[in-house]
């Protein structure tokens, strides 16, 4: 029955872990900037965090299935050249990737709040206020 | 958490970076000399990059950076004329160090354009995380 007061927050924290994952696959990335035939990788956020929020999808083991949907939606992204070394992390785009996550991070962090506080002024007394 | 696995990616970026530099660094103060510490004349270094697995990471997403190698560079270095200098051979060769100091600063410059950018990414996880553990608090 409790977790009818949380089920609204349910969206927005599965979008915030995934925002996570893929913040750590863009780290990833950058890291390996220079590392001769590294691959850079991507996630289609969009399948993702379709597929965490479908309704299959509300078992017990959410988080255990969560990097594994991660993996199913990697995706090696294309890139636009390549280097002589054969890797293809694009500076660029993978920095620019970088600040819309975070940015985005932050934009789901602040709806999380936001139904946190609703929740709480709703269950403040009347008189406290 | 799984944020917290960017300090370990990042930071082994950035130590892998260092070491970069430091490879550069000593190949730029040896661009000059004629003698290394085994009487040949210094072979410049390079560190060779390899992707590792992240600490405790069991799936494959977090994949930092650690140095498996030093290489030398063998291509045969500088040789002058200069019979008078104290390590001429019979000819009358001295041979320099094969240390390239325009590659070498291109090497330093992309170095630490990598290590700023792991630094950054280090800098932006650590205020998402503070931000996250006030989540419900303001």
């Amino acid at each position: 029955m409790l977790n009818r007061l949380t089920d609204a927050m349910n969206f927005q924290a599965q979008a915030l872990t995934l925002r996570a994952e893929r913040q750590r696959l863009l780290a990833s990335n950058i890291a390996n900037a220079d590392t001769p035939g590294y691959q850079s990788k991507d996630m289609d956020f969009a399948k993702a965090l379709r597929e965490a929020t479908s309704p299959a999808s509300n078992t017990a083991d959410s988080n255990m299935t969560l990097t594994q949907r991660t993996q199913n939606a990697l995706q090696s992204s294309l890139s636009s050249m390549t280097s002589m070394d054969s890797n293809t992390v694009d500076m660029d785009r993978e920095r620019a990737s970088f600040a819309d996550n975070t940015v985005k991070y932050e934009a789901s962090l602040r709806f999380l709040n936001g139904s946190i506080r609703t929740m709480m002024d709703a269950m403040k007394s009347p008189n406290s206020a | 958490m799984s944020m917290f696995n960017i300090f370990h990616i990042s930071g082994s970026a950035v130590s892998a970076q260092s070491q970069r530099l430091n490879a550069v660094a000593s190949n730029m103060a040896n661009a000059d000399t004629v003698a290394g510490p085994d009487g040949q004349a210094y072979k410049a270094r390079q560190v060779v990059f390899q992707s590792i697995l992240a600490q405790n990471g069991t799936d494959q997403t977090d994949v930092g950076v650690q140095v498996v190698g030093v290489q030398e560079n063998q291509t045969p270095g500088r040789r002058v004329h200069d019979p008078s200098h104290q390590l001429a051979d019979a000819d009358g060769y001295v041979t320099y160090s094969n240390v390239n100091s325009v590659e070498e600063m291109v090497n330093m410059i992309s170095a630490s354009r990598s290590y700023q950018n792991n630094l950054e990414v280090m800098g932006t996880a650590k205020s998402l995380l503070l931000k996250t553990l006030q989540m419900g608090q303001g």
